[in-house]
């Protein structure tokens, strides 16, 4: 990426399937234990922290405690977007031998192969770098695998749900994003299996929420850009998302909502913009024929935005005007594909942070946390929008990104699964 | 039609097309007399104005000099064209690429070059300030100017009346790029934001979308598109609507959402729309933020093509949106530049004609002599609506009018050519007018949707508002009179009548009488040129008689019937002061309306006789009335010591519509409404009382009159054909006029 001479930051998020980033250990889901009324009350403030006290012991007894209630295998959540399935999946690793031998083959067979491929068919991908390993969930340690596909092949994952027999384990699927609505039918009629729909809102805190708290060594989940006004120095850097409260979540998926939270239960949708990763690959295939998000990134990185946005100096000598070149016939001859790309993705982002700017302005909340999987891979975008928070509100607000970028819908509804609210 | 072809593209670096076809005398009218001009090059578009003064004929009456014997026949006066000059604003938009050419033409047609003053807006303050101006200028002035769009309610458009406290509002002006001004007066304003997501990003991604290189071709094709094939919307992710959030399903959820495919295509109309609402959402979401943030909660938008966003705003969008920064620089130039003594700081301007020649769109508007003002007797003159129906809520009434008008066409067309009999040109410009008004008539009819796109071009759609376009096209194509000759013969023939029908009044009881007098005003107004079914009877039966007018109308109980109090009023004190709002010439005013106003003079009040200005229909003028007003009280000493003692006197309205706004009056009128303490206000006839004013409060007592000469309107208000509307209105609230109104 040779954007205003930067160098890929270490911390970026790699585009390549093998994982990068050390195993991250021990982590304990304090949501399983709201039970106990010590940690009742530390999950409902939202904030895990105390729970990493628990010793492992205690822990091991009260989650035979709850076995009886513990939902059987596999867990699943699952985030059924506009443009991408996300879904995330718990592959426990403390399986006895007795458990292994109670196990039945479909279990056994969806088990491995998830865990020994890291693509399934065409479009699946399992994005390993962001695998959570030796995660407590509800008593049992595991690893936590994220996987996606588009949305326009959820027939294919709905056939192979079918062939390797899903519906006989009895599980509950949860599910959210607006997909869980509008293909609960096909899940029931072709695969047999009945959806436990839930809102995406809900799924998408209590998603950002527990993947903060839970990843607590290695690189930190949350993370900002230093220097965002000045290219040459503006690097990556660690955030602790203590006290996250009041909190703008700006969700960029296909659209974007933009959410004031207050609490883990206590938030509003603000607003939303239609224009969002959907615009971006949208008017990317069209303007340039290309089919996916990492060939539009790729031409966005090496193109140059201010050929084809019309800069306002060419009048006054200021702002600028997206596209306004295009007016011009010679100019939109001279034009490159990678240009055409660069500049709806900086459009469109600069759009998304002057709207998320004004309603940071307007509730009067200094901290801004970017997610959704239009961030994914996408340094250039979120970069524009460090720079953008920082620069309209002369350093007032701050702009804040979670590696996990698009998983945490899906990790919601896991945790519906394992812990119904 | 003339071909410009442009030699010489050295000097910029875009292309220009080789040539461009315009018809510069219809784009550029009356340019040999243009005084001054400004321009306004935005991004994309060049907005010209400039003022200049035109001719046009008007008709004048003159009373003969009866003494002298002057007169032949037995016309009581005469009737001439004269050649009256009137400024007018002149405003042309058009792309910038057509720049030099109009620049060239405009240089090669005027005839005068020494008193041009170019205005170019060019620095950004400038730009700014002259945008505000202009933004204030059309607040204040046109009617109408602003209007609220609502997507899902009854009514998509509703307009606004012109309002004194315009401030403090939210200018959002969308050229190329956006704009959101904060204005706080007429002098304080500052620029608090603005998106680089404007018209240029339309115009530059829709000539990449759809290789079509005209802005206007660009908006064409939307027009045409179905966004829903190309954009993502909520019921294509949820099946259906996101009821927890209260989203519905035809919201767009990600524009563009669907395109995000190699292997489709997808139409030019439609790419075209979905850009056009992406923009246009954007901006008015943006908006909407500004105006929360600053806790402003008018937002005008003025520029580009916008249309609504949802929110606890009020979105407010402005006629004239494109043609602020050419006014403001105009008003700025004439302000500068006082010396020309052209302009006074803040003209007094109606807008007259807006039309769109391919992709030039022309706006003029004509400067008034006199400022025009409100009625001082309206209860609540922000909340005055003149118009009683809006024909773009009520697709039924749209229906039946734009029929009606068409029908009455070719009978207006023929009255147009017999009212100029020496003319032999006469039936070529009659015919002009009736395929220009036909056309406004049919689009409006076949096309309803224009009101969708484009309310801009057309204001508030009401009955008023197409008899208006009907007079302002008569007028363009010099007709100023057509019932000039017909107003003549009737105000002759009538007058020979008064004396006996005021002896037959004079002879009644009291009580009789003052029933006479209102069957008599009521009977007078059927005599109507201006509704169809009066207008065939007239035609075939010239004789067509007072006495057989007040046959025809209703027996009472009427429709709206409120004579017994109007009749127990009048055994009350008198009136201090009416105000009488006239309709039409010939019967109406003679033999119904002139002996009502003797009763009120006897009586002891005074009376204002109201009229138009300028003619419409067969209704009477102020400068008819005067001659008419002289020879009555020639016969008859009641009005005669009324005109002598000054107890009646003679006010023209300052219109020349069929119709009556109340919020639009000259500002004599209103001057002698407050000298005289007018406590009654009577307004008589369909257009007056009926199409408009129908609901109007006001702080006094008003009496409406009207016989309804049109039975689709008496049916749709309960009656039948020639219905009686009296409509007699004693304010809750005038409570100091107590003592005047009997208990």
């Amino acid at each position: 990426m040779a954007f205003n001479g930067h160098q890929r930051d270490d911390e970026s998020i790699n585009e390549d399937e093998t994982p990068t980033e050390q195993p991250q250990s021990n982590k304990e889901m304090p949501g399983c234990f709201s039970n106990d009324p010590n940690n009742e009350a530390a999950a409902s403030a939202g904030r895990a922290t105390s729970d990493r006290r628990t010793s492992y012991s205690t822990a091991r007894q009260r989650s035979d405690s709850v076995k009886k209630t513990r939902p059987p295998f596999p867990w699943f959540g699952m985030d059924i977007g506009g443009t991408l399935v996300k879904l995330v999946y718990f592959e426990p690793k403390d399986i006895t031998a007795e458990e292994e031998q109670e196990e039945v083959e479909n279990l056994k067979s969806i088990r491995r192969y998830l865990t020994s491929n890291t693509a399934y068919g065409k479009t699946g991908i399992r994005d390993v770098h962001l695998e959570l390993q030796d995660l407590t969930l509800c008593g049992r340690t595991g690893n936590l695998h994220f996987i996606r596909f588009p949305t326009h092949d959820l027939p294919a994952f709905l056939q192979m749900g079918r062939n390797k027999h899903f519906s006989s384990l009895h599980t509950t699927l949860c599910a959210t994003g607006g997909g869980a609505y509008k293909f609960e039918a096909d899940f029931r009629m072709m695969a047999d299996l009945q959806l436990h729909k839930l809102d995406e809102l809900d799924c998408l805190i209590r998603g950002v929420l527990y993947i903060d708290s839970v990843v607590s060594s290695g690189p930190s989940e949350c993370y900002y850009f230093e220097n965002p006004t000045d290219p040459d120095r503006c690097i990556q850097r660690p955030y602790t998302l203590e006290n996250p409260y009041p909190l703008l979540l700006v969700n960029i998926g296909s659209g974007v909502s933009i959410l004031a939270v207050y609490s883990e239960n206590n938030y509003k949708r603000v607003t939303g913009t239609s224009l969002g990763g959907g615009t971006f690959l949208g008017l990317c295939c069209l303007l340039t024929g290309c089919s996916t998000f990492e060939e539009a990134l790729e031409m966005a990185s090496e193109g140059e935005s201010t050929r084809v946005d019309k800069l306002v100096r060419d009048i006054y000598g200021g702002d600028y005007e997206s596209f306004g070149n295009m007016m011009s016939k010679d100019k939109r001859e001279s034009v490159s594909k990678e240009d055409l790309a660069r500049a709806t993705l900086v459009t469109i982002t600069n759009n998304i942070g002057s709207i998320t700017r004004m309603c940071a302005l307007n509730e009067n909340i200094e901290r801004v946390v970017f997610v959704g999987n239009f961030l994914r891979v996408n340094t250039l975008s979120m970069k524009l929008l460090a720079y953008a928070m920082d620069y309209w509100s002369k350093g007032q607000l701050k702009a804040l990104f979670l590696h996990h970028e698009g998983y945490f819908g899906a990790v919601g509804a896991l945790l519906e699964l394992l812990h119904p609210s | 039609m003339a071909e410009f072809v442009r030699v010489d593209s050295s000097t910029s670096g875009h292309t220009m097309d080789k040539s461009i076809t315009l018809p510069p005398d219809e784009i550029f009218r009356n340019l040999e007399n243009a005084k001054r001009f400004a321009i306004d090059i935005g991004g994309s578009l060049t907005k010209l104005a400039y003022y200049s003064t035109v001719q046009h004929k008007v008709a004048k009456v003159r009373s003969f000099d009866h003494t002298t014997k002057e007169a032949t026949g037995d016309n009581l006066y005469e009737i001439s064209m004269q050649e009256e000059v009137t400024a007018r604003l002149h405003f042309i938009k058009f792309e910038n690429a057509y720049i030099e050419t109009c620049l060239d033409f405009v240089k090669d047609h005027l005839v005068n070059t020494e008193t041009k003053v170019i205005k170019a807006t060019v620095d950004k303050e400038d730009e700014m300030t002259c945008l505000i101006k202009g933004c204030n200028f059309v607040l204040r002035n046109i009617p109408h100017e602003a209007f609220v769009y609502a997507k899902h309610a009854d009514s998509e458009f509703r307009f606004q009346t012109t309002q004194p406290d315009i401030f403090p509002y939210l200018l959002v002006n969308i050229g190329s790029g956006v704009s959101i001004v904060k204005v706080e007066s007429e002098d304080k304003f500052e620029r608090i934001g603005g998106s680089s997501i404007g018209g240029g990003t339309f115009w530059g991604l829709g000539a990449l979308l759809t290789k079509t290189k005209r802005f206007d071709e660009l908006l064409q094709l939307a027009s045409k598109g179905q966004h829903t094939s190309v954009d993502m919307l909520v019921k294509d992710i949820y099946g259906g609507s996101y009821g927890s959030l209260g989203l519905t399903g035809d919201l767009i959820a990600s524009s563009f959402g669907k395109s995000a495919t190699a292997d489709k295509e997808f139409s030019k109309e439609d790419m075209a729309k979905s850009l056009l609402h992406m923009i246009s959402n954007d901006i008015g979401q943006l908006a909407c933020l500004y105006a929360k943030l600053h806790n402003l909660s008018r937002v005008y938008f003025g520029g580009f093509f916008i249309r609504g966003h949802p929110g606890e705003v009020q979105a407010l969008f402005l006629r004239h949106e494109g043609y602020l920064g050419a006014i403001g620089a105009f008003l700025k130039g004439a302000e500068e530049d006082r010396s020309s003594g052209l302009m006074s700081v803040s003209p007094e301007m109606y807008p007259m004609q807006r039309a769109r020649s391919g992709t030039f769109d022309m706006l003029e508007m004509d400067r008034l002599e006199g400022k025009l003002v409100n009625l001082p007797l309206l209860q609540d003159a922000s909340s005055y609506i003149p118009d009683t129906v809006d024909l773009t809520e009520d697709a039924h009434a749209r229906e039946y009018w734009l029929y009606c008008f068409e029908e009455a066409l070719d009978g207006v067309v023929q009255r147009a050519v017999a009212s100029q009999p020496d003319m032999p040109e006469a039936a070529e410009r009659a015919e002009k007018f009736r395929q220009k008004y036909r056309h406004k008539l049919q689009t409006l009819r076949h096309q309803p949707l224009v009101l969708l796109f484009s309310p801009s071009a057309y204001g508030s759609l009401t009955v008023r508002s197409l008899l208006d376009t009907r007079e302002h096209c008569l007028n363009e194509f010099n007709f100023p009179d057509p019932y000039s000759k017909i107003k003549q013969r009737e105000n002759d023939m009538a007058l020979k009548y008064y004396q006996k029908a005021v002896k037959c009044l004079d002879e009644l009881s009291w009580e009789e009488r003052q029933y006479a007098l209102v069957r008599g005003v009521l009977a007078g107004n059927v005599f109507d040129w201006g509704a169809k079914a009066v207008s065939d009877v007239l035609e075939s039966d010239p004789e067509f008689g007072f006495e057989q007018a007040k046959r025809q109308l209703e027996e009472r109980p009427w429709l709206v019937d409120s004579y017994d109090q109007w009749f127990e009023r009048l055994k009350g004190p008198p009136h201090k002061c009416a105000m009488f709002f006239v309709d039409n010439s010939g019967v109406d005013i003679i033999l119904g309306v002139m002996p009502f106003v003797r009763e009120l003079l006897s009586r002891g009040t005074e009376v204002v006789l109201a009229s138009n200005s300028g003619p419409a229909l067969n209704d009477v003028t102020n400068g008819e009335l005067q001659i008419l007003t002289e020879s009555i009280a020639a016969m008859d000493p009641v009005v005669q010591a009324g005109l002598r003692e000054d107890r009646l006197t003679l006010v023209q309205s300052g219109s020349s519509s069929p119709c009556l706004d109340l919020s639009r009056l000259d500002k004599v009128l209103a001057m002698v409404v407050r000298e005289r303490k007018t406590d009654l206000v009577i307004i008589e006839g369909m257009g007056r009382a009926i199409h408009t004013n129908y609901y109007a409060m006001l702080s006094c007592e008003s009496l409406k009159m009207a016989v309804i000469k049109n039975s689709w309107l008496a049916d749709r208000l309960g009656g039948k054909l020639f219905s009686v509307v009296f409509k007699y209105e004693v304010p809750a609230t005038s409570q100091h006029s107590a003592a005047l109104t009997p208990s």
